[in-house]
């Protein structure tokens, strides 16, 4: 039986999209600023795209950008914002917990000048709304927030963070990175007073290599990238025609019956973490209740290394991640893990088991299964 | 502009009545070696000389570059051919090169001509002497020195005339096949490419053994070693890599044996099925990198243990090196950066804090006594489960 729980990392993608993106590729393959009708007609594809996802984001469809992915969405959020705003102030605020995209760009950004506030979270991963509050300033130009933790699936209080920030400071833009909560939850820029949002299709079983940035209109942000001036001059270089399409159609299918697929899933969630509490010093991270997102369960197991778990349920055709996937090549532990107080034993023996609407009850009792006759075994042999 | 390359050759050359063995080898190994690269070659051995001629246009820095990967070659002289249209343009062809080759003139020359064509009108020396003249009318900078000059310029009367001055160094060695084969003990770290590799420079042919532990060792531990071999195949070319899995084994020793003897029974252990897979294919011996004291299983009383149980010789290249010069030589061919990568190798993942320095043979052996019930069961398992890798 193969089972896969790594859908943070990625997941499959639907054969809907899939097929989408082959006929564009292969036969409407023109390139959108092309004058003749194999360019109108590629076009007409990135409009559609731009339509539908507005729509699930209850946005203007100005207000929609294709990128290649998360990352770079989350790179022209803050270098775009800081680059256009930094005569106005230089003060950056983000939390402890976030991808290394925005973490890492920070630090970037921190190198240039700029000053970064981390907030820091309690031990279900969550930040402070009166911490928030405390630390926007007058120079405060940009504030980040996750909307959902990729390692533990905390959520965090975002439709309460976007007017407390306007409140303090509105000429202060937010920026939320959505890439694990899009999808999941519903999501409303407007309503939530979010300037601006990063989503990337191959979470929601889109194609790799294509995201969107919701830029709310009027947000004074600079592009990254120059060249062509597509996309209004915000992101040059053709278009992405087939991945635009591809994470519009996976979008509109992740929302199409979003409120049952989340029952569902929590249900899963729910017998997975019962079924594991079962074995003897096993720790769920996160908030193991309806609080957390229903695809993310971070488990903690002493005295088994990760990547020794990982490759033992692999043996039994079961993928999961050690800690996070996007970091898990590098020897280093966990931030997220570390800021949000796991004992120092318990770091490197942490796995992610993440689920998708893919993900049966079958796949989850062979999970709990496994887990429950390969922890003792692999206990019994340890480093010391 | 070059057409072939002059191949030198320094160790072959002393083997006497073997020589045309070893002349062959490097010929199969250039040959070999020459596949890689963009562009059809002949390879050719005249009047004690290897010559490669490209029969098409061919990427002269990717042929180099694999030219000096082969073992034997000490030299590799790029050769320019020019078409024999009388002295004139001989000495008009002779000023372009030395031009095209030396934008600096202030150097001091000689030529050395050869005539294997003996009907050409001027004899060597006159050819010397008469190029000489050119070359002093056309760079006034250039000084003639007979006995160390900077530019050697070698003028060869052949059907086309031959021209070439540069040495390009080669890797040295014999060529790989000359020497017998040996099984080489591969673990992904620093060291054993560089054994590998050393040995393999000697002319011997490497096949390989790795042992990994899953779950316990990571399928891209193992995509590393086969990386590993990949660079070292580069050089010795195929290698047959023999992937045990050694799990079962080293659970059964944690169980039944002190851990702090463990790495060395362990590697006792790999030591005695490395030779059985090594007879099994004909190898001669076995290579390992260690190096002494490196560490704990690597002390003189521990080579000495995991030495005993093998009646094959174990060649130990690294034996006197410092880490500082196997990680030159592994930069060197290009097998550090790899070799770092942050994946367990199965000698790491139980080590104890402690592990013995000073393993009492007879100790050693009354533990692994311990293990006499499933020993020899677990041991035919591995074996006969082994995956074979052929890495080009």
């Amino acid at each position: 039986m193969e089972v896969y729980l790594d859908n943070s990392a990625t997941t499959r993608c639907f054969e809907e999209v899939a097929q989408l993106t082959h006929k564009i590729l292969c036969e409407h393959y023109g390139n959108p600023s092309s004058m003749h009708h194999k360019g109108v007609e590629a076009e007409q594809y990135v409009r559609d795209a731009r339509e539908t996802l507005a729509k699930i984001l209850k946005v203007n469809e100005k207000e929609i950008f294709f990128t290649s992915g998360g990352t770079e969405s989350d790179n022209i959020a803050l270098i775009g914002t800081a680059m256009a705003n930094h005569r106005r102030g230089r003060h950056l605020i983000t939390t402890q917990i976030e991808h290394p995209a925005i973490l890492q760009t920070m630090a970037y950004l921190h190198n240039q000048g700029f000053e970064v506030t981390y907030l820091p979270v309690d031990r279900q991963g969550r930040i402070s709304l009166k911490d928030l509050e405390r630390a926007v300033r007058q120079d405060t130009i940009l504030v980040s927030i996750m909307h959902t933790n990729n390692e533990i699936g905390s959520l965090q209080p975002i439709g309460e963070a976007g007017p407390l920030i306007k409140k303090c400071n509105p000429q202060t833009l937010f920026h939320v990175d959505a890439v694990q909560g899009f999808g999941k939850f519903h999501i409303y820029p407007k309503k939530m007073q979010i300037d601006m949002l990063s989503v990337s299709a191959h979470k929601i079983h889109g194609p790799k290599g294509v995201g969107l940035l919701y830029l709310r209109e009027g947000a004074k942000v600079n592009p990254v990238i120059y060249g062509g001036g597509q996309q209004k001059g915000m992101r040059s270089g053709t278009e992405n025609v087939a991945g635009s399409a591809g994470i519009a159609l996976a979008a509109k299918m992740m929302y199409q019956n979003l409120d049952r697929d989340m029952e569902g899933m929590y249900g899963l969630r729910e017998m997975l973490i019962s079924g594991v509490s079962q074995i003897e010093d096993v720790k769920i991270n996160g908030c193991p209740g309806r609080e957390g997102a229903a695809h993310i369960v971070s488990l903690s197991v002493r005295g088994v290394r990760s990547e020794v778990l990982l490759h033992a349920l692999e043996e039994q055709g079961i993928y999961v991640s050690a800690g996070s996937a996007c970091a898990a090549h590098k020897p280093q532990p966990s931030a997220t893990l570390k800021a949000i107080g796991v004992e120092k034993d318990l770091l490197e023996s942490t796995i992610r088991l993440s689920l998708s609407v893919f993900t049966t009850r079958e796949e989850i009792e062979y999970t709990v299964q496994a887990l429950c006759e390969m922890v003792p075994m692999l206990r019994k042999y340890t480093r010391h | 502009m070059y057409k072939s390359f002059l191949i030198k050759y320094a160790e072959i050359g002393v083997k006497g009545k073997n020589r045309y063995l070893f002349e062959e080898a490097l010929v199969r190994q250039i040959k070999y070696a020459l596949k890689k690269s963009e562009g059809e070659f002949a390879v050719r051995r005249t009047d004690g000389r290897i010559y490669v001629d490209a029969l098409t246009e061919f990427d002269y820095d990717e042929t180099v570059e694999n030219l000096q990967k082969v073992f034997g070659i000490s030299g590799i002289c790029p050769v320019v051919h020019v078409e024999d249209e009388g002295f004139e343009k001989l000495g008009e062809a002779v000023v372009r090169y030395l031009d095209d080759v030396y934008p600096d003139k202030h150097k001091t020359f000689k030529v050395a001509a050869r005539r294997a064509r003996k009907n050409y009108p001027l004899d060597s020396m006159e050819i010397n002497m008469e190029l000489g003249g050119i070359v002093l009318d056309a760079y006034p900078e250039m000084r003639v020195d007979v006995h160390k000059p900077d530019i050697l310029l070698h003028v060869e009367i052949r059907d086309m005339i031959y021209l070439y001055s540069e040495i390009i160094p080669g890797p040295g060695g014999m060529p790989v096949g000359t020497g017998g084969k040996a099984m080489l003990l591969l673990s992904g770290g620093i060291d054993s490419p560089v054994a590998g590799w050393m040995i393999a420079k000697r002319g011997v042919k490497i096949d390989a053994v790795y042992f990994h532990a899953p779950p316990y060792t990571s399928e891209r531990a193992k995509q590393k070693v086969v990386d590993l071999a990949r660079k070292v195949a580069a050089y010795t070319g195929p290698i047959y890599l023999h992937v045990i899995n050694f799990t079962d084994i080293q659970l059964y020793i944690y169980d039944k044996c002190p851990h702090d003897e463990l790495t060395i029974i362990m590697r006792r252990y790999m030591m005695r099925i490395a030779e059985h897979i090594a007879r099994q294919t004909e190898c001669l011996g076995l290579i390992t990198g260690e190096s002494i004291g490196q560490v704990a299983s690597q002390t003189m009383h521990s080579l000495a243990a995991t030495n005993e149980v093998c009646t094959m010789p174990v060649y130990r290249p690294l034996i006197g090196f410092d880490k500082m010069e196997i990680v030159e030589v592994s930069e060197k061919i290009d097998t550090y950066e790899t070799s770092i990568l942050p994946y367990e190798d199965c000698c790491t993942i139980f080590v104890a804090k402690h592990p013995v320095t000073k393993p009492n043979l007879n100790i050693i052996r009354k533990h692994e006594q311990n293990l006499q019930e499933k020993i020899e069961e677990l041991v035919e398992a591995a074996i006969a489960g082994e995956e074979l890798i052929v890495v080009r």
